[in-house]
């Protein structure tokens, strides 16, 4: 991504891209798609899967493998997550075991993953834009370096077989597409979320390619004193929701997010909100929806009082339903949502929880009232 | 202890405006800040000099108007400025950025002392990658620190430090040696009003001006354009859906029967949703 405010004009890249388009000769060798299968305490980071989802598609297209990049502790932990690439699409894995990879840590991390491309050379590896990957993304690709093309919302093979990387630019507004010319691997990170989950299906583990760490603990100066998990209060997982209601600015007041808050206990949903929400203080980040907060992909969506600007619409456009509810009929958010009420949400949503509630369990409607 | 804070001079986003038929950015009077998600690096680089003390020095690298991001800078209380600006650096993707200020920031350090820490913001606005922290960590050796909620400990009598870490699912404690590289999370802390003498000093002050030459660059080919590998090649609007919504209801309707039509519609097109809440409800 280019750094500076204005991207290089198309005009200007072409050129260069056509003065030198041959790639060097030591990366033709460069073959096959990588996908670090994120592995954090026990636990494969979804990301991992969306990704070897895409990176499939990629690999069918280019004629080559998909490979699962597994890094973790000796044990169960990376057995199971090399189980689960090659039954989420992967052809081989590979794998770095040691017990100083137990947590995560940006320098053994980074050594391990760049010796593996080093050793084995992929032609595209692609990592998740979660803390863990965009720690680790930016080091490796700088180690190796590399462009790195951060948060992507499309990837794609072009004609000439290299990687088109699509983006969101200028705050969201424009898109733009990144190549990485003359250099190998292209890297892409992608926010959870945003690539479809493919479907699992029980595979055999296959070819797994194990390499060594090299490295002693001793080596390592950062150390992890204590890992403490998220309270319950705190576990918001938006992202990976089936129902999900948020409201915006239309609901006028922090006190109206109680409607919010009923209707989500009501169906089962979680909840959340546009982000001058949470400028506002009436909803904490991690509520967030859209370019600069939760990539959402529900079943349903009801949004309420949100007017639909680009960067909301770029956090919702993967749910299956949205139901949009706004008092003004020419609300963009409109142009993107399959049903459109056009009223006001402070009055609807007790009608619409009610509702609901209703249909849910028709003997339990009393004890909703209030 | 000297700290090292790198700042980006950004449009605000929040004001940028598309064009509604031609669909280009309309840039026009856009204002420029410093990018938010560096206050924060920048506010926690003073309250570490404040208590242990040395000095934060601040860098940017852009045009030259780029030198009023330095200057709001000096007036939250930095100690000095440097800004870098040539032609030679437009264009930059994110590893020719981290390239350059990371060969200024060695030059800072030995004119003004090496730095205990180097601090970069966690993303920028505009360019929104987070890579340039962890591009710069690499290039000059320094262990990396990213999404830091709070620094707990410093010690730069026995280079050490301790911070809480925001990790996939809790909060990791690390414990590292200095010099590192941060960047802080956003909400960490707040940035502080400005001091009167801060402000008529930083208007006064010289903001330290470098070409790359002056940075110490020999290698061009590493810097703007021909040092990034990676190349914008389409920069286009998103497509708008083909059908708009499916509007429910009439104007008289009372919210009760608006809410059960649109019950109705829900269920018709995806009567599995019922099914889904059915087992999550609270009911
Ligand atoms: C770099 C950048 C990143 C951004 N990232 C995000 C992001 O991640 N997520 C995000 O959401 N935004 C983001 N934004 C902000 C975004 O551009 C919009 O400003 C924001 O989404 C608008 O929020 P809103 O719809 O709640 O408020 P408004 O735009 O103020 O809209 C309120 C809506 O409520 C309707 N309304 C008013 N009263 C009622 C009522 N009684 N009942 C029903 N409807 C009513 C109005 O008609 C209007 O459509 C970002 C902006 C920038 C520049
Ligand atoms: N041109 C620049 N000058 C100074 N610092 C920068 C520049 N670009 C990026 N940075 C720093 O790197 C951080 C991450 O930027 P980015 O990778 O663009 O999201 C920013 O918050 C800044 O601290």
């Amino acid at each position: 991504m280019s750094d500076a405010p204005t991207p290089k004009p198309a005009a200007q890249a072409a050129g260069r891209a056509g003065m030198k388009k041959e790639l060097p000769e030591h990366f033709k060798a460069y073959r096959h798609v990588w996908v670090a299968v994120e592995l954090e305490r026990g636990q494969v980071h979804p990301v991992s899967f969306e990704l070897l989802g895409e990176g499939r598609k990629l690999a069918d297209k280019l004629g080559v493998d998909l490979a699962g990049v597994v890094m973790g502790p000796p044990g169960e932990e990376t057995n199971q997550a090399i189980r689960e690439a090659f039954a989420h699409g992967a052809d081989l894995a590979y794998l770095v075991e040691d017990p100083i990879l137990r947590d995560y840590r940006n320098e053994p991390y980074t050594k391990a993953l760049t010796d593996l491309v080093n050793a084995y050379k992929p032609e595209i590896l692609l990592l998740g834009a979660t803390t863990l990957g965009r720690d680790l993304a930016g080091s490796v690709a700088t180690t190796l370096k590399t462009g790195l093309t951060a948060d992507c919302t499309e990837l794609a093979v072009d004609a000439d077989k290299s990687l088109a990387a699509t983006r969101p630019t200028f705050g969201g507004s424009l898109l733009c597409t990144i190549y990485t010319l003359n250099y190998r691997p292209q890297m892409a990170t992608v926010r959870p979320r945003v690539m479809a989950m493919p479907e699992r299906v029980e595979r055999p583990i296959g070819r797994v390619i194990a390499h060594p760490l090299d490295m002693r603990e001793e080596d390592i100066v950062t150390k992890v004193l204590n890992f403490i998990p998220d309270g319950q209060s705190n576990k918001v997982n938006l992202a990976y929701a089936d129902i999900v209601v948020a409201g915006g600015m239309g609901l006028g007041s922090a006190e109206n997010f109680q409607l919010i808050r009923n209707l989500a206990a009501t169906i089962g949903a979680d909840f959340g909100c546009s982000r001058p929400v949470v400028q506002k203080g009436w909803m904490p980040a991690e509520r967030q929806i859209g370019q600069t907060g939760k990539t959402i992909r529900p079943k349903l969506y009801i949004a309420a009082g949100i007017s639909g600007a680009i960067q909301h619409r770029v956090g919702v456009e993967g749910a299956d339903l949205i139901v949009a509810i706004n008092t003004d009929a020419n609300a963009p958010i409109f142009d993107f949502a399959h049903v459109g009420i056009v009223t006001d949400a402070v009055r609807f949503l007790p009608a619409l929880t009610d509702a609901f509630a209703r249909r849910l369990s028709p003997h339990n409607h009393d004890k909703l009232a209030g | 202890m000297h700290i090292i804070v790198c700042i980006k001079q950004v449009p605000d986003s929040a004001q940028i405006r598309v064009h509604p038929v031609t669909n280009t950015i309309m840039r026009q009077g856009v204002p420029t800040i410093i990018n938010p998600y560096d206050l924060f690096s920048l506010e926690e680089a003073l309250r570490l000099r404040d208590q242990h003390g040395g000095e934060v020095t601040v860098i940017t690298m852009g045009p030259p108007m780029a030198e009023d991001a330095l200057r709001k800078a000096l007036t939250f209380g930095a100690d000095r400025g440097v800004l870098l600006t040539d032609r030679y650096f437009a264009g930059s993707d994110t590893l020719a950025t981290s390239f350059a200020l990371a060969s200024a920031i060695e030059k800072i350090g030995q004119l003004y002392g090496r730095p205990d820490i180097v601090f970069a913001g966690k993303q920028t606005i505009d360019g929104d990658t987070a890579q340039v922290g962890p591009g710069i960590a690499k290039r000059l050796d320094l262990l990396q620190l990213t999404y830091v909620a709070k620094v707990s400990a410093a010690d730069p009598g026995k280079s050490e430090i301790t911070v809480e870490r925001r990790a996939e699912g809790g909060t990791q404690i690390l414990k590292t040696r200095l010099p590192c590289l941060i960047t802080m999370l956003e909400g960490s802390n707040e940035m502080r009003r400005g001091t009167m003498p801060d402000a008529l000093r930083a208007a006064r002050a010289e903001i330290v001006t470098w070409s790359a030459a002056d940075a110490g660059i020999e290698d061009l080919t590493k810097c703007g354009l021909r040092g990034s590998p990676t190349v914008v090649k389409h920069v286009f609007a998103p497509s708008a859906r083909q059908d708009k919504a499916t509007m429910v209801g009439e104007a008289g309707d009372l919210p009760r029967d608006l809410a059960d039509k649109l019950l109705d519609d829900v269920f018709t097109r995806q009567p599995a949703i019922l099914i889904a809440m059915s087992a999550l409800s609270s009911l």
